[in-house]
């Protein structure tokens, strides 16, 4: 491959132009974030992953400006920000709540920004008018935010924060109230003025889908701490916890006892008199110890017969079928009471499907499909 | 209301006829040709214009009004800006004491209000005039906008001068540009509000007017204690009409367009 991989944070030489130092943020007795030490960098689409309340709003409040830090230290492009009030740093937010001047036309909303830069008038109506290009709101600019819907507000946003070209952009769930057609384009045109300007996204998302399509790198964080970052594809395929594991995507999830086995791989013996699981891992596990394979349901195949060549497998008895258009879900049952789920695309018809309620079928999986847990 | 009931409506009717009764025979009579003041005599205008030829009833109006005038613009900078701040500014040291004192005054009795002041500006040597006028009215009416603006300010969402920051302004750019013009139906409410309450004020001024500075409320009264004149009637009718204007406007202003920017602004936010 002749194209270097965009990989900054593997690079030592690079300097981060976020550093999360040992931050803590506390409202009164609550800790919203503890001890957080990360690094951004520039050029860098960075997506905060987590449930409702784990301080990921918190996180852009305090590099915005808003939030003092409470321990620690954040510095932008080697600088602390601590003294460095909101209209003084290079950082436009967009807000979780959009915070559009209701007073302002949404040509207004968006030239706010540019007027405080002192432009020259042909040019800012220029700027003006390719965000209202680029978010589709060329109809729209006349009129004040209440007259429009809650899918354009939120692009009135999302045009607002990006009319400055700040070097770090903070997008608190941009793209939550459009339909999958326009966010999906969004993110794309997201993507495209990253490559044009070079700015660096932190971006917050309830969508794992698209944290997957955007990111360089994804942070999973759980009550005010990350639990892991990395790439998209290694968040997925190789999450650090449990708690990575199924807050990414659907997981098959089965607990048991593990033995060595072979070079890297281990057994995994998670029910009495049953055949154990095998699986390769790069982990070193203690004999004995509690572990946890973590199977993708696109992972698992689905079969009448037992297949002669996989290590893993498993006769159950289908007790659902969740149909999703280009696939489809079995949920089946093996003894002991697990319920497997396992994914196939649809490439015949759903009257000609093979399987149906209550067959027996067989379940495999090849020895790395699945991922080893400790906890 | 459904079911408009005998009691509820004499209750209603005997409730306006004690509040307006006075005030609309005061109206009525201000018409009356007569110059007796209790004896109708055919309608007539003739007192209005016997009121413009009256130098010393002029030259109070002139005093009223620009002592409302000065007064209530003053009292609202204030009164915004003390408002701005107890509402904005989180928890320091003796906040609770501050908004409790900014309120105080409203309930405290014009008599004391008064001598108060009058015991201020002599123990500073000022003169009394106008200007002690003045400061007296903006002192008052000061706490009436910043009741009025306050309250507007509470349910300001705050998120729109984190933006306006975000977006590069200075705190009084954003001030400026984002707050003012969203809260700015309240503020001229609460000019309005200023504006009548030193218009009618008698207390106040006779502690802190001077001699040649008599404002029409204190004119009215002592011209009153030689007997009420047809003239009287005419000119408490015009300010009836300036009051009720400024008290409609005001509420009316506060009314419809603070609804209407609540919801603007409400809708701006998702929802
Ligand atoms: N000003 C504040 N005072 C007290 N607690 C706060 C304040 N702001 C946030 N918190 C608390 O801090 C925690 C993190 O809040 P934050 O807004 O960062 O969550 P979030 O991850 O953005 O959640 P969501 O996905 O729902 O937007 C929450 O438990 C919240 O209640
Ligand atoms: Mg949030």
């Amino acid at each position: 491959m002749t194209q270097t991989v965009f990989a900054p944070w593997e690079d030592p030489g690079e300097k981060p132009l976020i550093q999360f130092k040992n931050v803590t943020k506390r409202f009164g007795s609550f800790t919203a974030i503890d001890n957080l030490t990360q690094d951004i960098y520039e050029r860098e689409f960075f997506a905060l992953l987590g449930p409702s309340g784990c301080g990921k709003t918190t996180m852009m409040r305090m590099l915005a400006g808003f939030e003092e830090v409470t321990e620690g230290q954040i510095l932008l492009a080697g600088q602390d920000m601590a003294r460095v009030p909101p209209n003084e740093r290079a950082v436009n937010m967009m807000f979780q709540s959009y915070a559009l001047f209701p007073h302002l036309s949404v040509w207004e909303n968006i030239a706010f920004g540019l007027k405080r830069k002192k432009m020259p008038k042909s040019e800012l109506d220029a700027r003006v008018d390719e965000m209202l290009r680029l978010t589709r709101l060329e109809r729209f600019a006349r009129r004040k935010p209440h007259q429009i819907s809650g899918g354009q507000r939120q692009r009135v946003a999302l045009a607002r924060s990006l009319a400055r070209a700040p070097k770090l952009l903070l997008l608190d769930e941009p793209l939550g109230a459009l339909d999958k057609k326009l966010r999906q384009d969004t993110q794309f045109e997201l993507m495209d003025i990253q490559e044009k300007t070079g700015t660096t996204f932190v971006i917050v998302t309830h969508d794992q889908e698209e944290s997957m399509t955007v990111a360089s790198r994804v942070a999973v964080m759980d009550e005010g701490q990350i639990i892991q970052v990395a790439t998209p594809d290694k968040i997925y395929e190789e999450p650090a916890s449990l708690y990575v594991a199924d807050f990414i995507g659907d997981v098959n999830i089965i607990e048991g006892i593990a033995t060595k086995s072979g070079e890297d791989g281990y057994k995994i013996n998670w029910s009495e008199g049953k055949e154990p699981f095998q699986a390769k891992t790069p982990r070193t596990l203690s004999e004995g110890q509690k572990a946890y394979i973590a199977i993708r349901p696109e992972k698992i195949a689905v079969s009448q017969d037992k297949p002669d060549s996989a290590l893993n497998s498993i006769k159950g008895k289908i007790v659902d079928i969740a149909y999703l258009g280009n696939m489809s879900t079995y949920h089946v049952e093996i003894p002991g009471g697990l319920t497997i789920k396992a994914q196939t695309a649809n490439t015949r018809r759903l009257s000609r499907r093979s399987f149906t309620w209550e067959d027996e079928v067989w379940l495999s999986w090849t020895l790395t499909a699945g991922s080893v847990l400790e906890r | 209301m459904r079911r408009f009931s005998w009691f509820n409506a004499t209750s209603l009717t005997f409730g306006f006829v004690f509040l307006y009764l006075p005030m609309l025979l005061l109206v009525i009579y201000s018409f009356n040709s007569s110059k007796l003041v209790t004896v109708w005599a055919g309608f007539s205008t003739k007192w209005y214009g016997e009121l413009l030829q009256n130098e010393a009833f002029l030259d109070a109006a002139w005093v009223t009004l620009r002592v409302a005038v000065i007064s209530s613009t003053i009292a609202t900078v204030l009164g915004t800006m003390a408002a701005y701040v107890l509402v904005r500014s989180g928890r320091f040291l003796g906040r609770t004491l501050f908004s409790g004192m900014i309120y105080a005054p409203l309930v405290m009795p014009d008599v004391i209000t008064g001598l108060s002041l009058l015991l201020l500006f002599i123990g500073i040597g000022l003169d009394r005039g106008v200007l002690t006028i003045v400061l007296a009215h903006t002192t008052f009416a000061m706490c009436y906008v910043s009741v009025v603006v306050s309250s507007r300010l509470v349910s300001f969402d705050k998120s729109l001068e984190e933006a306006a920051l975000d977006l590069g302004c200075t705190p009084m750019q954003s001030f400026r540009l984002v707050t003012l013009p969203i809260i700015a139906p309240a503020v001229i409410s609460g000019w309005l509000l200023a504006f009548t309450l030193s218009l009618d004020d008698l207390v106040i001024a006779s502690f802190t007017a001077g001699p040649s500075s008599t404002t029409l409320p204190i004119k009215i009264f002592s011209a009153v204690r030689l007997g009420v004149s047809p003239e009287i009637n005419a000119l408490s009718t015009i300010m009836i009409g300036i009051v009720t204007i400024g008290v409609i406007s005001a509420s009316l202003i506060t009314k419809r367009s603070m609804v209407r920017q609540q919801l603007e602004e409400q809708e701006a936010i998702r929802t």
